[in-house]
């Protein structure tokens, strides 16, 4: 645990210098960087690509859950039982459908920038969410639901009352799971013009430096462990409240 | 009063609960006893409709409980089942105060009442109140359960099997609370067993259901001095009967005049406990105490008679 945290605030303080203070790492980036180039990319702020960044994933995730939860909301209720295989079907397709391809798609209707990644984005992150979401929902303990209605809740007092806060945790760790994915996915959005961290590593790749590529891959790959551990945290907080 | 008036549920044709008809009077407990998948449940939760009746109704002071949306007849009366079904995201106090919350009632009223209520059930409200379900044992799981049940005063209580899960002794002890509860608060509780004993100890009356149907609808006396059916004979347990008599009766009734050696008893004390206390102690008599004085004698002879004079 103390190690743990120690370990956490390394982090945070490296991926803080790699953003704010990028000039401070010219020396550990130097011998990758071809002879004579930049080592330290400089065409845009980094602050300001890592904002964009992660407003992009939390634009896209935020939207997922919101879909995906009342998607699995709806197919939970005794009515919408029949529409659960055909929902599953269609997240389902949005997870197989390679990134790459939902943006050549969406160049065309949505023009370049942050619009075809949002969409590639939203669509990769339902399936977590919506899987999770359904499951908790459908496997909550009977006789607390059951208890619920005796006692006098209406259906929208049990969603909202208990349902909902049981399954919490484990929509919750979809949605971590979703996150993930899509912070290191929004990478590949600077293909078309997003304003993206995958702008740092693209042009490494176009120039040969690998310096930029290392610099670019590893704020990304910070961002998602310390989301990842903090949405953890979060998770495994709520759960032990629940006594799971 | 409940009129409970043919109501019968039937699931794909088969019928759950067939046609039954019975009164229970206001301030009373009423045990639902009979084997499993008898309709005990069943018919429980067509009271307060979380089963729709195929056919009949319940009229709650006169007034049929269509009239009303389920949700709202629900929040006027109590309802605990077996495993509790505590919310487990909720403290204790949430947990008991959800309806008074649905109900609109204030803050301070709620935790006043929440407070009351734990101190009702022997839970100091500094200690309990903030815990969660999962911080507590099953006994106190269970009283939480029947004091989220009882905290807007329902005037009528619905309980299927609450004390289920309970070992013997807390069981015992969660009974008593109930009764004590009940005659402090004066409600009407209906509640299913599977345990004749349990229905016999707390029922002012008990109803006996086989096969969906009501049996049998009388005091714990009349079940096991004229009990209906062989199937009634054989819930009370033919071998235990005349015990279970003794057990419904008190040594006042047969208070005579002169001594007996040994520790006296209350005189609110079962002629069960006084036969036990002859055959464990080798005497003819058990003296009888009320309010710390002896007032005279039960003897052994006395007993018998009763036991052999029933109905
Ligand atoms: N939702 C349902 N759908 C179909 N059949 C049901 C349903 N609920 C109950 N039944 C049937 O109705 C009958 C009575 O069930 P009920 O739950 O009322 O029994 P019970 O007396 O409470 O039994 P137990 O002591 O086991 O709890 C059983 O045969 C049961 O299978
Ligand atoms: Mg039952």
């Amino acid at each position: 645990m103390k190690w743990g945290a120690i370990l956490r605030l390394v982090l945070v303080l490296l991926l803080l210098a790699l953003v704010l203070r990028p000039g401070w790492f010219t020396p550990v980036f130097a011998p990758l960087a071809p002879a004579g180039g930049p080592v330290i990319y400089q065409r845009s702020s980094l602050l300001s690509l890592s904002l964009s960044h992660l407003g992009l994933v939390a634009a896209a995730s935020g939207a997922a859950t919101l879909i995906a939860v009342t998607l699995a909301v709806l197919v939970t209720r005794p009515a919408g039982t029949a529409f659960r295989p055909l929902s599953r079907t269609i997240t389902n397709m949005g997870q197989t459908f390679p990134p790459v391809a939902v943006l050549a798609l969406a160049v065309p209707a949505l023009g370049f920038g942050a619009g075809p990644t949002l969409v590639a984005l939203f669509l990769y992150g339902l399936l977590p969410i919506f899987e999770n979401a359904m499951t908790a929902l459908s496997t909550l303990p009977p006789a607390t639901i059951e208890a619920a209605r005796g006692i006098g809740l209406n259906r929208w007092q049990r969603l909202t009352r208990v349902e909902l806060p049981l399954a919490f945790p484990v929509i919750l760790a979809g949605i971590r799971l979703s996150v993930v994915i899509a912070l290191g996915t929004a990478t590949i959005g600077s293909t078309v013009a997003a304003r993206t961290l995958g702008e740092v590593i693209i042009a490494g790749l176009l120039t040969n430096n690998t310096a930029f590529v290392l610099q670019g891959g590893l704020i990304v790959g910070l961002f998602a462990v310390l989301i990842y551990d903090a949405l953890s945290q979060l998770e495994s907080r709520v759960s032990r409240r629940l006594g799971r | 009063m409940i009129e409970i008036d043919a109501i019968t549920k039937c699931y794909d044709g088969q019928p759950a609960v067939d046609a039954v008809s019975m009164t229970v009077e206001s301030g009373t407990i009423t045990a639902i006893v009979g084997t499993s998948g008898s309709g005990k449940t069943t018919l429980l939760r067509m009271i307060n409709r979380l089963v729709e009746p195929s056919s009949g109704e319940v009229r709650i002071n006169g007034q049929s409980t269509r009239e009303e949306k389920p949700h709202l007849l629900r929040r006027r009366i109590g309802y605990a089942i077996q495993g509790h079904g505590l919310f487990p995201h909720q403290t204790v106090a949430r947990n008991i105060g959800t309806v008074p919350r649905l109900l609109g009632w204030s803050k301070d009223k709620v935790r006043e009442r929440v407070d009351e209520l734990l101190r009702l059930f022997s839970m100091e409200p500094e200690e309990f109140r903030d815990r969660y379900p999962a911080e507590l044992s099953g006994g106190q799981q269970q009283r939480v359960g029947v004091a989220r049940a009882l905290a807007s005063r329902p005037d009528l209580l619905l309980m299927d099997e609450p004390f289920g899960a309970l070992d013997p002794i807390i069981r015992t002890r969660a009974q008593e609370d109930l009764r004590q509860i009940q005659q402090k608060l004066g409600s009407t509780i209906m509640l299913v067993t599977h345990d004749m004993e349990e229905a016999i100890r707390l029922g002012d009356r008990v109803a006996v259901m086989d096969g969906g149907k009501l049996v049998q609808y009388g005091t714990p006396a009349e079940i096991i001095a004229e009990p209906a059916s062989d199937f009634v004979a054989h819930m009370v347990g033919d071998v235990e009967r005349p015990l279970r008599l003794l057990s419904l009766l008190p040594l006042g009734d047969l208070v005579e005049e002169g001594e007996a050696e040994g520790e006296p008893l209350p005189a609110e004390a079962s002629l069960r406990e006084a036969l036990s206390a002859c055959l464990w102690n080798g005497k003819q008599a058990v003296p009888v105490e009320r309010d710390g004085k002896v007032v005279g004698r039960v003897t052994l002879d006395a007993i018998r008679a009763r036991a052999g004079h029933h109905g």
